[in-house]
């Protein structure tokens, strides 16, 4: 979960100066529009900061002296200064809101890049789903935070510098209320906020456990009646609650108190420049337009004060971010890139002495593995969860490298495969059945874009999918959803296993492919399979003992070694594993 | 400005493909839907005029009667909030018009200083007009000086406290408003989230099983959020802009009618403006949105089938997609932020334009005679005030619309059938005998399609029912009916001969232990989660059930033991350890009914064969309902049900089934084929 630090921990560690450098490498494609947005800025805040001069002017030499002339030539020029500033304040946010985009649009780029670059080890060690949000949520802040650093963090500054220098043109006798008023509300609103930051943090904590509990209860409601723990839910969410409305109040008292201590803060300021400036007035040390002028700048600084501060406040949420953004940048691809090699003319997969660990971990997943699929056959691969099937079965389209050994084929390391050649070769049916957004020939087509529609649906005929997608009304172009969650388990295992034929690789890898059919499905689906993948490498993750036992040589793994190898007949002879993996499968799985 | 950091609760929805289905569902499914979160747009996403793109509400106003009905339990302290604001209001609107009167005073000391001391006014006045300078004679006549004499400091200080002390009055007033809403809104939103969940433990299952599962989620926390950030934010800042609107724009009359009618150009200007840049900034927010979806869409498409992109050899033409909806992207926020970043200068232009032409006119007419410079430098300020809160209602305006949008999704759920009022004529002994009797029992979401028809059947204590038969044939909706999860509508089902529809849901529901696929767990200890089963379950009872049922062993393993904490997701424990723990549970709540539904999804093998043993320690001397899938559990059941549309085709043991060759040996023989020899060689291997 993303939480809000508070200010000690960012400014104690160099999450600022992460954020710094992220921005600032990433600005330098932009410095012309950069230098734009400043130029700009510039002159729209010292227009906005003449104003009151030239209001202060029309009140000494216009009003006092009764000269409208002066009142009306005034106001014309006034009318000019409002125009530039008004078209350089656009002008600076355009350039400002273009920076900020394009440079989010980059950063998007970029991780998106980087993500495909990594190889699937360095994904899973993120983890896909902070990845996706790093490639938005996170991009998003940063972006945002640049965008308002465009728009006020340049005007910001400038106004409270120019607002000083022209309060003190003015009267330098009356200076000392800047220097009172402005760390005064600086130290207000700033204390409020440091108060506020934890507090958010903490609301934020209950929201999560409010709407986690609630989110349990809908997904166990069928666990919660059954147990009758309706009342038991209702205690455990009202406590939930409570905590909630409790530390919400809590902010709710700190926020209100933020609004009428700057009104107050700005008032006295006020009411401090009438009386001591109409002192000073009175003593002839200070026209009265410039009490009216001075007046209007202190507001301006304490207003940019003001905004000064709010905007440190979007600063620790964005330097996690571009902290988990820095992150993905640096991450080393594990995968070196390929040398490139003749695509090979045979097709039998070899691993010799293969070990493969995950990073940290303290037990190698694969420990010096070595076996031949060859072609024409079906090699089975079985073993409990967590024996290495699966990461076996990654290795060969090169979704990771191993640490010691090789993996051939046709007489070829993989590592010399470029990926097109890679997916030329292999066809992989992965373990959890994933479809894209699209439609079901889009989907088929994912392997081989420019197969025809024969060949689609003898895929479909093959991986027993025809029916199905023939009774749709749209037949192949049926929407199929992100995910292919539209679709039941066993249809996405079929499409999945269609869109595999439809590549026509040399190799099919089967992970676990067979799971979600019913038992009848499964059978006529490997019948037909057989035929399709005549003369093809056919290697098989399964479960099933009717899936195992037709294949022409089984592999058995055992934390991550091969303990056994042979027909399935050869190995409930003489392999305990096997056998022991058998019986617990001797089931009718599928009947329902 | 600061609004409460909705953006982190935006967590990952999940959408669920709803339908009948949806009790015979896929965990695969769903485990695939928490990865791919719903895109909820953020407070980051930089929408400054209202956050959330406005869902439009289908009926705007009987909603939006309904949400301020909530307010309606806190009437009387919610009038003295707008009384209090109102108050405020008027005092702060007053102040200005003062703080003018002391320019004057200061101003008159100045010219009054200049003038020579002791000479009638009258005088001097008349000495300006001979001079020629009739502007300023007009000036003078019209100013309350004493020539001479310099700034009245007595009257000066005399205004200044008066303002001060409005002001604070005011300040404190809206601090005590705001104080007394903070805790009003609260009560109310603590209320309506109570409401919710009583509700929730309301309705039938049926309205779960039928609805989207991250739909109903969102409705139940985001859209309070939402609703939480509305009645908190925009009722008050409502009520406070309009009033401030129509203080400032009395006060603007009362100083100067000429002058207001100036400024009030100024008016019909900024809503243009207002209007204008923000329909159109709305429109490119919602484009902005929409392209943030669909490139959100690639990239969780992207990272979620990577080894598939990868083995397929896609890169090129992912990272091709990626970079065009990512150039759209650019351009739809670029676009967004440019125009609602041109409301604020826009708006500042107007109000400059006005403060030039109010400094302008009103410096003539100071200079002319026809006004104080007090008054004028006040009707400034005024015009200054005027157009930020017609800014800020526009900004509201928005939070109301979505917030009431929120609010009639919500409401929705409120509104929805609850289950049937409980019979609970009939009493059961604590623990029954789990006799179970089906009596013609029909049932179907919609009578033209019964997924029950005509079922008969009687269990008897203590005894193994096996259900099999292909998905879809209505195995887990018999169980259903059993847990009265839906009521029956045809037949009756008697349980210890009585009918369950004359019990309490909670009676019959308490006689039964369930065991589902999906191996629910809440967040929590595992000792926490055991004990679900039998809240007064002592320590040394849970370590005993966990036994029982081959918990104990790998709960021992764990660096926390009984208290490791399980989260919803798994993690700390395996799928196949989830499905221990929901077996203990059942276990030590001891029913006298027990449901099981085995695995049908692959888990470890030894773990599995923990599960098979700890089911089987959960039957001993219990009814059960098991939908089986394992032969073994088959072939020891008492009775087998096989299922086929909704109907019970054949029912008996195994031997008589296979000796009848129908259905069941159908099945067998094709999950089989040649099953029986595996059977027997297995059977020889064992020996």
């Amino acid at each position: 979960m993303f939480v809000t630090p508070s200010f000690k921990d960012i400014f104690e560690s160099n999450l600022v100066l992460k954020l710094l450098r992220l921005s600032i490498s990433h600005a330098k494609p932009y410095k012309a529009w950069i230098a734009a947005v400043i130029v700009l800025q510039l002159i729209s805040t010292v227009a906005a900061l003449y104003l009151p001069t030239l209001n202060a002017r029309i009140i000494d030499e216009g009003i006092a002296k009764g000269d409208t002339d002066f009142i009306w030539s005034t106001g014309v020029t006034m009318v000019v200064v409002c125009f530039i500033q008004v078209i350089s304040a656009i002008g600076g946010i355009y350039f400002g809101a273009r920076t900020a985009m394009a440079i989010g649009r980059d950063l998007r780029r970029e991780v998106y890049y980087r993500v495909n670059a990594l190889g699937a080890l360095d994904v899973s060690h993120f983890g896909t789903a902070t990845l996706i949000t790093r490639n938005t949520n996170d991009v998003q802040q940063v972006q945002m935070l640049l965008l308002m650093a465009l728009n006020f963090m340049v005007s910001t500054p400038i106004m409270c510098i120019g607002g000083i220098i022209m309060a003190l043109r003015e009267d330098v006798g009356l200076s000392w209320l800047v220097w009172v008023s402005v760390p005064l509300l600086f130290a207000v609103v700033g204390f409020l906020v440091v108060k506020l930051l934890p507090l958010f943090r903490e609301m934020q904590d209950r929201i999560d456990t409010v709407n986690g509990v609630l989110r349990e209860q809908i997904t166990g409601i069928r666990v919660i009646r059954a147990f009758v723990r309706e009342d038991y839910e209702a205690g455990r969410y009202r406590d939930a609650n409570l905590a909630l409305t409790k530390v919400s109040v809590k902010v709710g008292n700190l926020f209100v108190l933020m609004f009428p201590v700057i009104m107050m803060i700005l008032h006295l300021a006020t009411a401090a420049v009438l009386w001591f400036g109409g002192h000073r007035v009175d003593a002839g040390q200070m026209q009265i337009g410039s009490l009216t002028a001075f007046l209007q700048y202190l507001l301006q600084i304490l207003v940019a004060v003001m905004m000064g501060v709010f905007m440190v406040m979007m600063i620790p949420r964005a330097a996690i971010s571009a902290e988990r953004l820095d992150e993905v940048f640096s991450a080393e691809p594990s995968l070196a890139v390929p040398v490139g090699a003749d695509q090979p003319e045979r097709h039998e997969v070899e691993f010799s002495a293969v070990s493969f660990g995950y990073p940290g971990a303290e037990r190698p997943v694969l420990n010096n593995v070595s076996f031949t699929a060859r072609e024409g056959q079906t090699t089975a691969i079985v073993g409990s969860t967590g024996s290495g099937k699966s990461t076996l079965l990654n290795l060969i389209p090169r979704l990771f490298d191993p640490q010691a050994g090789t993996v051939r084929i046709g007489g070829v390391e993989v590592s010399e495969l470029s990926r097109s050649q890679m997916a030329e070769l292999v066809g992989l049916v992965p373990q959890k059945p994933y479809l894209f957004s699209g439609t079901v020939a889009s989907n088929l087509k994912f392997g081989r874009p420019d197969a025809g529609d024969d060949e689609l649906w003898e895929a479909l005929r093959v991986a027993q999918a025809k029916d199905f997608v023939d009774g749709k009304p749209h037949r192949l172009n049926t929407p199929i959803a992100q995910g292919g969650i539209n679709v039941s388990g066993g249809q996405r295992q079929r499409l999945c296993i269609a869109r595999a034929l439809a590549a026509r690789p040399r190799i099919y890898l089967f992970d676990d492919s067979f799971s979600a059919l019913d038992v009848a499905t499964d059978q006529r689906l490997r019948e037909s399979l057989a035929d399709a993948t005549t003369g093809a490498t056919v290697i098989i993750v399964a479960q099933r003992v009717s899936t195992i036992r037709e294949a022409d040589h089984i592999i058995v793994l055992d934390g991550g070694e091969v303990v056994g190898a042979g027909t399935h007949e050869e190995l409930l002879e003489s392999n305990a594993t096997y056998r022991e993996i058998v019986e617990s499968q001797l089931s009718v799985e599928g009947a329902g | 400005m600061m609004r409460k950091n909705k953006a982190e609760s935006s967590t990952a929805e999940s959408s669920t493909a709803g339908s009948k289905e949806t009790a015979e569902r896929d965990a695969e499914a769903q485990a695939l839907e928490e990865l791919v979160p719903e895109y909820t747009p953020t407070e980051a996403d930089g929408d400054m005029f209202g956050g959330t793109p406005a869902k439009k509400a289908e009926h705007f106003w009987p909603s939006v009667k309904r949400l301020v009905g909530l307010l309606r339990p806190e009437s009387a302290q919610f009038s003295l909030v707008v009384v209090l604001v109102t108050v405020s209001v008027v005092m702060t609107v007053i102040a200005p018009k003062i703080l003018g009167a002391a320019m004057d005073v200061i101003f008159n000391g100045v010219i009054g200083s200049r003038l020579p001391q002791g000479v009638p006014l009258e005088t001097l006045v008349a000495a300006q007009r001979a001079a020629g300078n009739e502007q300023f004679a007009d000036m003078l006549a019209k100013a309350n000086m004493v020539p001479g004499a310099g700034i009245d400091f007595v009257e000066l200080s005399r205004l200044i406290v008066i303002v001060l002390v409005l002001y604070m009055v005011a300040s404190t007033l809206v601090w005590l408003q705001g104080y007394l809403l903070n805790a009003l809104v609260m009560r109310v939103v603590y209320k309506l989230r109570e409401d919710i969940e009583r509700k929730l433990n309301r309705l039938p299952l049926g309205y779960f099983d039928t609805r989207q599962r991250g739909d109903l989620m969102s409705r139940v926390t985001n859209d309070v959020d939402n609703i939480q950030a509305a009645l908190q934010q925009a009722f008050s800042q409502l009520v406070q802009s309009a009033l401030t609107v129509l203080g400032i724009g009395v006060m603007m009359f009362i100083v100067s009618w000429q002058l207001a009618l100036i400024a009030l150009i100024a008016l019909p200007l900024s809503a243009v403006i207002a209007g204008v840049i923000g329909s159109r900034s709305q429109k490119l927010f919602a484009a902005q949105w929409k392209h943030t979806g669909s490139l959100n869409g690639h990239v969780e498409e992207t990272f979620s089938g990577l080894e598939l992109v990868r083995a397929y050899g896609r890169d090129t033409e992912m990272l091709a997609e990626f970079d065009e909806r990512n150039e759209h992207l650019f351009k739809a926020s670029f676009g967004a932020q440019f125009v609602s970043g041109m409301i604020m200068p826009a708006m500042a232009f107007v109000s400059y334009l006005s403060y030039v032409l109010v400094a302008v006119v009103g410096g003539v007419r100071v200079a002319t005679g026809q006004m104080t410079l007090g008054d004028a430098t006040a009707f400034i300020q005024y015009s200054r005030e005027f157009s930020q809160p017609i800014g800020e209602m526009a900004g509201i305006a928005n939070m109301i619309q979505s917030g009431v949008a929120s609010a009639e999704r919500t409401f929705e759920i409120l509104d929805a059938d609850e289950q049937d009022a409980e019979e609970d004529s009939e009493l059961l002994p604590a623990r029954t005998d789990g006799h179970v009797r089906f009596e013609n029992v029909s049932f179907g979401y919609a009578p033209e399609t019964p997924l029950i028809r005509d079922v008969s059947f009687t269990v008897e204590p203590g005894q193994t029912v096996a259900i099999v038969g292909p998905t879809g044939a209505g195995k887990t909706t018999l169980v259903n009916l059993v847990m009265r999860f839906y009521e029956v509508t045809g037949g009756r089902i008697l349980l210890d001969g009585v009918d369950t529809r004359e019990l309490s849901r909670e009676q019959v529901r308490s006689q039964v232990g369930m065991v589902l696929q999906d191996a629910w767990l809440f967040e929590g200890t595992i000792r926490e989660n055991i004990r679900y089963g039998r809240l007064d379950a002592t320590d040394e009872e849970i370590v005993a059930a966990a036994k029982a049922t081959m918990v104990d062993k790998f709960v021992r393993q764990l660096p926390d033991g009984y208290d490791t904490v399980v989260d919803a997701d798994g993690g700390t424990v395996s799928a196949g350890e989830r499905q221990l723990l929901t077996i203990a549970r059942a276990f030590i709540a001891s029913p006298s009914l027990l449901i099981l539904d085995e695995a049908t999804s692959s888990v470890d093998t030894r773990t599995e064969l923990l599960v098979q043993h700890a089911m089987a320690a959960l039957r001993t001397d219990r009814t059960s309902f098991v939908i089986a899938h394992r032969l073994s559990t088959i072939r020891d059941a008492h009775t087998i049900l096989v299922m086929e549309d909704g109907d019970i085709v054949e029912h008996g043991n195994h031997e008589q089934l296979l000796a009848h060759r129908g259905a069941y040996y159908k099945l067998y023989m094709t999950q089989f084929q040649g099953g029986r020899d595996l059977d027997e060689e297995m059977a020889a291997e064992a020996h």
